[in-house]
Formats: C-alpha cells, structure tokens, sequence
C-alpha cells in the first residue's frame, strides 16, 4: 500500500527534512509476459493503464515508455480542460472526462491542481456569433453548461480586455463554460503513474519499442530495447508517433504528426482568473498558479517528428495575443518548446481495434487530447479489458475512415486545444 | 524555418510558400472508380505515409510565382534533400 498524501503526511514529512517519503512508483524489470502491454507512457496510456486494473481486474500491465513518463505531449500542452464540442459523439465522450476530472484529485489521492476557472472564447464578427451560438445551443442540448456573454458580461470577467467598438478587433459576445478550466499536466500523469502501480503495474521507463511479434495476424508482444516483452493484448498509445507504430505494425494510418508550439511569459500578478480564446485572432491564454501567461495557438503546416517548430508561428501567435490584450506587449517571455501532434483528418481521435487481433490504437487526439486523458484511458481500457468498444468509444473506430461516419471538429479543435 | 529553393525563384523563406502535404498520390482513373471498395476509397482519401525520415511532399509558392512543386524533406532533422518538379517521379535517395 503506498502511503496516503494528506496535510498530516506533509507536516510529517516535513519535520524529518522530507527525507522520508516513499517512492511514487517501482522501476521493475520487464517481465517475460503480461496480459497487456501499454505503448507510451503519456496520461492516457497511463490512465489506461490505471482503469485496467481498477475497473476490469487486470492488474498484470506493463506501460512501456521510451523515455520517461509524461515526457511526450503531456508535459507540453497548455493543460486547457474543456466538454464544448459541437457533435454528439465527441460532447459525450470530451463530458464523460470532464467528470472524471472533476473527481481525480480525489480518486488519485494526487492533486491535479484542476481549476474550474472557465473558459471563454470570444466572437469578433456577426458570423462568429451566429457559429457561436449554434454551438452552445448544441451543447445545451447534450445537457453540458455553456452560455452566451454579452460584451458588458466579458468586461466584468475580464477588465483587461478591450470591449469598447474601438477595439482592434471589436468583441461582439463569447461563449463560456464554466466548468471548463486548466490542471497540471505532470500531475495527471504522475497521479495515475502512482495509483496503477500501487494495483501491480509495471511501468518502464526508458524503453522504447521497436517492432511487434505477430504470428497469423495476431499480436504475440513487443521487441523493446530491452528485449522481448511477450503481451496478450497491446494497446499503442504513443500520440505523434502512431503512424511510426502503425508501419511496425503494418497497417496504415490517416494521421499526419505536425508540430505544435506553446510558451510561457516571466510571472506576473495575478491578472486574468479564466481562459480567454479568440479563433479569429488565433491565440488563448491563461494564467498559471505560478503568476506565468501560458499561451499557444495553431500547429506549423509541415509534418515533422522533430519536436520545434518554426519562429514565425510563434511571432503570429504574439501578434495574436497583443493585439487582443495590448497591456502585455511588454512582457518579456521565459520558454518556448513543441510537441509532436498526431492530427486527423476530422480532428477527432482514433479509438479501438486495428486490422492485428488483440492490438488496439488510441491516437489521434492531435492539439487537444490533454483534455480527454482520464476519458480516454477509460473508454480504452474498457474496449481492450472486452475486446469491444466502449459505448463511447464506438463511433471513433478506425472503421469510420471506410464507412465515411467522420466527426468533424474542426471547428471546435482548430485553436481552442 | 524552412529555406525552400523553388525551381522557379531560388531560394526562399517559408514565409512564401504553403504547403500541400504527401506527394505522389494518385488520384483513381474513372475505370478504377468504376470497380474501387470503400476500403480503397479510404487509402486513396485519407491513409498518409507520414513517415519519420525522408518525407516526399508538395509545396506551392503561393506568395511568390505561384507554381506546385515537389521536396523532398526529412521529418526530423527539416534538411530538403531534394527539390524536384511537378510530375516528376520521387528521387531515388540512399538511406541516411
Ligand atoms: C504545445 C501543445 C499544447 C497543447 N495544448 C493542449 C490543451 O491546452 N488542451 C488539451 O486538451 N490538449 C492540448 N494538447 C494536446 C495534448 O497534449 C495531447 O493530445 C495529449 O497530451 C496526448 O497524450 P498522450 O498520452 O496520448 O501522448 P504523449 O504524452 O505524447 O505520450 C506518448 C508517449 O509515447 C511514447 N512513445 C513514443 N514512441 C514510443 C515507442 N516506440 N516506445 C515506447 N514509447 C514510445 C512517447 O515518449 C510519449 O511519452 C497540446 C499539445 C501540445 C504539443
Ligand atoms: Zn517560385
């Protein structure tokens, strides 16, 4: 049993110069077969990982990862957590993770630091607001909170903004969800890190995998720079390196890997209490816990696996943020980095069986699967644990791409991550 | 930020060109449609190479003369290794 994280266990640990704490998770040796292997040790293989063994019993999991857990996309993104999606499918499935967001620092006994602070994003013109409005009615419907604001409403949320008719690119109204907001990223995936390890399962860091044994077109497990790790089931979960498994593989994929770029500004005060989103202007925003103006905006247009990407896309997504919000044109920015997304042609993920028996994907979640980490690795253990998909997984199939059931959300995904 | 030599103008910033993803995917002749599964439909639509490693793809020069072209460009390190027109066949590269 690991010890419980609670004020008393800090007091406690504090007064013996936190020299006493336990090790979040074992580093174990690979054993020689387990029921599944899990590839890629970001949140959602992680939180796969977890639900396998907390709601389906099976407790004898490995996570293979290549480098260290929560490297990859989940230690990159901008941590904007957010259920308004236009279509029915993605609404449940985005809905289905907010909630377990909203209990996770509970059920992890780790805190997320998820903060419901809201989420807004603005309209510029007419057509923004009548877009806008067809989406939260739609969302509405789906039973998810989502309202319109007017201009006056905006400016009493967020004084720095420019409301007036003046304005370079005048506020006509927004949308806002208020349950929508931000977490920490490394502690998504810590969180789950420690809690499936605590039910038995192995997590391997530093090692990467390198093809598949596959006997009569079923999966018999990996070969990994340590050796060959035999599974039952395999579930890839690598985000921009899907179609690179996918090859190993053999079976095609239609995803393309682009980068992404975000950055940090120096801490300020604390200035702006919720996320601000404009698609036209193409920027969003936040401020962290640590006073930092977290920003980002559109992936570079090329496919890359290089993990930069070009400094013009960062100088637009400035431009961006300056136009919309002049106070900040003289903050100085601290870091900059990219992630590798893994976009689809719907820009909605890929979650279920692949053409190998007992192999299963989920990717495809692009620039916004931070959001969807605890849902994501719920649904996909279910569809792994069974052998089917989960109810909400169904429509995201591979299949969809034949059948011609795509789930458009561009709209919904194109800056707004 | 990419350097793009176009056949037409020499080289270039990124700036000036737009980008036209995979290279060298035929489109189905009307005979082929005629006799095409679903499952072809969708290789043809939406299944990408997206290779890590030499990538062959399409770039227009869209603020510039306005001509597709074709490069072939490596995913990790960004070197093009090879500009090359329209209609002409992928190069035949030694592996790096
Ligand atoms: C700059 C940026 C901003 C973003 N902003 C947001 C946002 O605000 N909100 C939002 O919801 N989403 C956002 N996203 C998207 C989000 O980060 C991802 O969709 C999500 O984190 C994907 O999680 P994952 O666990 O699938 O992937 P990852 O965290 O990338 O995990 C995949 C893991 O697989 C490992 N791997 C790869 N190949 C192998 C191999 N051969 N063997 C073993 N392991 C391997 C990698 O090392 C990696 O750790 C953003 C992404 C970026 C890059
Ligand atoms: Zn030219």
């Amino acid at each position: 049993m690991k010890q419980n994280y609670s004020i008393f266990s800090l007091v406690r640990n504090a007064l013996s110069y936190h020299q006493g704490w336990q090790e979040a998770w074992r580093s174990p040796a690979p054993k020689p077969e387990y029921d599944v292997i899990i590839i890629g040790g970001g949140g959602h293989g992680l939180a796969t990982a977890y639900y396998l063994a907390k709601e389906h019993g099976i407790t004898n999991v490995a996570v293979v990862e290549k480098g260290w857990i929560g490297g990859g996309n989940t230690g990159r993104n901008t941590t904007i957590v957010r259920s308004n999606y236009l279509w029915d499918e993605s609404a449940h499935l985005y809905e289905h993770s907010l909630k377990l967001f909203e209990g996770l620092s509970q059920d992890l006994n780790y805190n997320v630091m998820f903060s419901q602070r809201g989420l807004m994003n603005l309209a510029h013109t007419q057509h923004d607001m009548q877009a806008l409005r067809r989406r939260v009615y739609a969302i509405q419907l789906n039973g998810i909170d989502s309202e319109i604001l007017t201009p006056e409403q905006i400016k009493e949320m967020v004084p720095i903004l420019d409301c007036s008719s003046k304005a370079r690119y005048p506020i006509m109204g927004a949308s806002l969800q208020r349950r929508g907001g931000v977490a920490r990223h490394d502690a998504v995936a810590w969180g789950f890190a420690r809690k499936a390890d605590e039910r038995g399962v192995d997590i391997l860091q530093n090692t990467e995998v390198t093809g598949f044994k596959i006997v009569g077109g079923v999966v018999k497990g990996v070969e990994t720079t340590r050796g060959f790790i035999g599974g039952k089931k395999v579930g890839i979960v690598v985000a921009g390196h899907s179609g690179v498994m996918a090859g190993l593989a053999g079976f095609r994929l239609p995803v393309e890997s682009h980068p992404l770029q975000a950055l940090v500004s120096e801490p300020i005060k604390p200035i702006l209490n919720t996320v601000v989103m404009s698609p036209q202007v193409h920027v969003y925003v936040s401020q962290s816990d640590k006073g930092e103006l977290v920003l980002g905006a559109g992936i570079d247009a090329y496919t890359s696996y290089a993990q930069v990407g070009s400094p013009f896309i960062i100088e637009n997504q400035l431009n961006a943020l300056t136009d919309l919000f002049p106070c900040f044109g003289r903050l100085r920015m601290l870091r900059q980095w990219g992630g590798i997304v893994d976009t689809c042609p719907d820009a909605s993920p890929i979650i279920g069986k692949t053409p190998v028996e007992n192999l299963f994907i989920n990717c495809g979640w692009g620039t916004g699967g931070f959001k969807a980490t605890p849902g994501s690795g719920n649904v996909f253990a279910h569809t792994i644990a069974r052998g089917e998909p989960h109810q909400l997984a169904q429509p995201f199939a591979l299949e969809r791409f034949t059948t011609g059931y795509l789930i458009d959300e561009h709209g919904a995904a194109g800056v707004a991550h | 930020m990419l350097l793009i030599s176009c056949p037409y103008c020499g080289p270039r910033d990124e700036h000036e060109f737009a980008y036209g993803h995979e290279a060298h995917i035929a489109r189905p002749t009307l005979e082929q449609q005629q006799t095409m599964s679903d499952a072809e439909w969708a290789d043809y639509l939406f299944m990408r190479k997206n290779p890590k490693g030499v990538h062959f793809e399409r770039w227009v020069h869209s603020r510039g003369c306005r001509q597709w072209f074709n490069v072939a460009r490596h995913t990790v390190t960004h070197e093009i290794v090879k500009v090359y027109k329209m209609g002409e066949p992928a190069p035949k590269l030694e592996q790096k």
